[in-house]
């Protein structure tokens, strides 16, 4: 019953609690958090807090109120220190304002206070430092699928000519999906040249090469051959001081060049065509309605 | 003058966090893109090798400031198992792991100065450097 009794007068002098609660945390501000913060933003959303706290403890720590508040702060994107200095600094100004309403320094029943305080504190803490980091852990799973979507995709874009961009940090997980990728997609667009751009790969070390190597011995083993395309200046010479041979595997600096190399391999070419009365909107289908409306987008355009 | 910073090395993203850190500092000494590549490179193999071999380790980084010469200096450390033999993992072509084995004697090439200790069951220690020019 001693707790009750605490209770009450936390909740009866929560005026004078407030007041030094907020002196504290405008201290910290100027340390913890940043500018761009609005002072009356800081004010809205340190008397919500006040009340969300004051809400718990005489709610016996319900929990609803503060997922409303978590959610909130989390979307708004407030740091986790402010909720953890916020309560530590609440404990401290309570347990000195009951000590204080009390007049009495009696060790025993000081540690009571303590602990009697901490016991309304702690359940929020617990509860708001969950709330962030499940939200925390969703978005690095979403970004973990999110990635892996964008890992390794093939582009058929001719018959028998299937392109593979590759764009950013390739680590070991990654180099499995290219090499599973690669040759499922090699199967299935019964491809016979593969270009694999690495112009969008940060770095190419000996790991990056390997997985490379593995790669297109095993697109061989299927009778397709690879060209590396998008191999830029820098990373040429950084291949060469590594000392990595890259002579069995044809290379070309850009796309356009493995392209063209690709189009000889397959037997292939580009030929211009000669009749240019044709307009664009015909070639792309949008003048497939009457012959006048074709007629009036020539002359607006001669 | 010199500053220095560090990254533990403990999981695979820890190499992309060292060599991020690297380029910039390299960046902002001054180096032009070619040397940028070869200095992320090496930050690449070395923390990789702490990675692979040791589990564990740190990468530090340390600029170097003189009156006649700017530089960084790569130190990478760990408690790992140690090399046995460091002339033969200096060989080209030597592995233990089915890799290359183009690693740390392709990180001698592209950096000025290199200089490894060892000792079996107590870790290893490289230290690297490369000159702005």
């Amino acid at each position: 019953m001693m707790n009750k009794d605490l209770r009450s007068i936390a909740i009866e002098n929560s005026d004078e609690i407030t007041q030094e609660w907020l002196k504290e945390i405008n201290q910290l501000k100027s340390v913890n958090y940043t500018e761009e913060i609005s002072a009356e933003l800081y004010d809205n959303n340190n008397q919500e807090f006040l009340n969300v706290i004051f809400h718990s403890i005489r709610g016996n720590g319900s929990t609803k109120v503060i997922k409303d508040f978590s959610d909130r702060i989390i979307q708004l994107g407030w740091p986790l220190s402010y909720i953890t200095d916020g309560l530590l600094v609440f404990r401290k100004v309570t347990v000195n304002t009951i000590l204080t309403k009390l007049e009495q320094s009696d060790g025993g029943f000081v540690s009571e206070i303590i602990s009697s305080v901490d016991s309304w504190v702690e359940p929020i803490i617990r509860q708001l430092v969950n709330e962030y980091s499940v939200s925390w852990e969703q978005v690095v799973s979403l970004q973990r699928i999110a990635l892996q979507e964008l890992s390794a995709p093939l582009i058929p874009v001719m018959d028998n000519i299937t392109i593979m961009p590759l764009i950013g940090t390739i680590d070991t997980e990654r180099a499995k999906f290219i090499m599973e990728n690669l040759l499922e997609g090699v199967m299935r667009h019964n491809a016979e040249v593969v270009l694999i751009d690495i112009t969008g790969v940060p770095v190419v070390d000996t790991m990056v090469a390997h997985h490379l190597f593995q790669a297109t011995e095993a697109v061989r083993l299927l009778g397709a051959s690879c060209i590396l395309v998008g191999i830029r200046p820098e990373i040429a010479q950084t291949i060469v001081n590594l000392g990595i041979n890259f002579s069995n595997l044809p290379t070309k600096s850009t796309l356009k060049k493995g392209f063209m190399l690709a189009l000889e391999i397959t037997n292939k070419s580009i030929i211009e065509m000669d009749n240019k009365s044709q307009n664009m909107d015909d070639l792309l289908g949008f003048g497939k309605g009457s012959e006048i409306t074709n007629e009036n987008s020539n002359l607006k355009t001669t | 003058m010199s500053s220095q910073s560090c990254v533990t090395i403990h999981k695979e993203w820890d190499i992309v966090a060292a060599r991020q850190m690297g380029r910039e500092i390299a960046k902002q000494l001054g180096f032009g893109t070619v040397d940028q590549a070869r200095i992320t490179t090496a930050i690449s193999e070395l923390a990789r090798n702490i990675y692979l071999y040791a589990g564990e380790g740190k990468v530090y980084f340390e600029v170097i400031e003189s009156l006649d010469k700017k530089g960084i200096t790569i130190v990478a450390t760990d408690t790992g198992p140690g090399i046995k033999d460091l002339s033969l993992v200096m060989e080209d072509g030597y592995t233990t792991s089915g890799g290359l084995g183009a690693g740390l004697p392709g990180v001698r090439r592209l950096m000025d100065e290199f200089d490894i200790e060892s000792e079996t069951g107590k870790g290893t220690k490289i230290v690297t450097t490369k000159w702005v020019r």
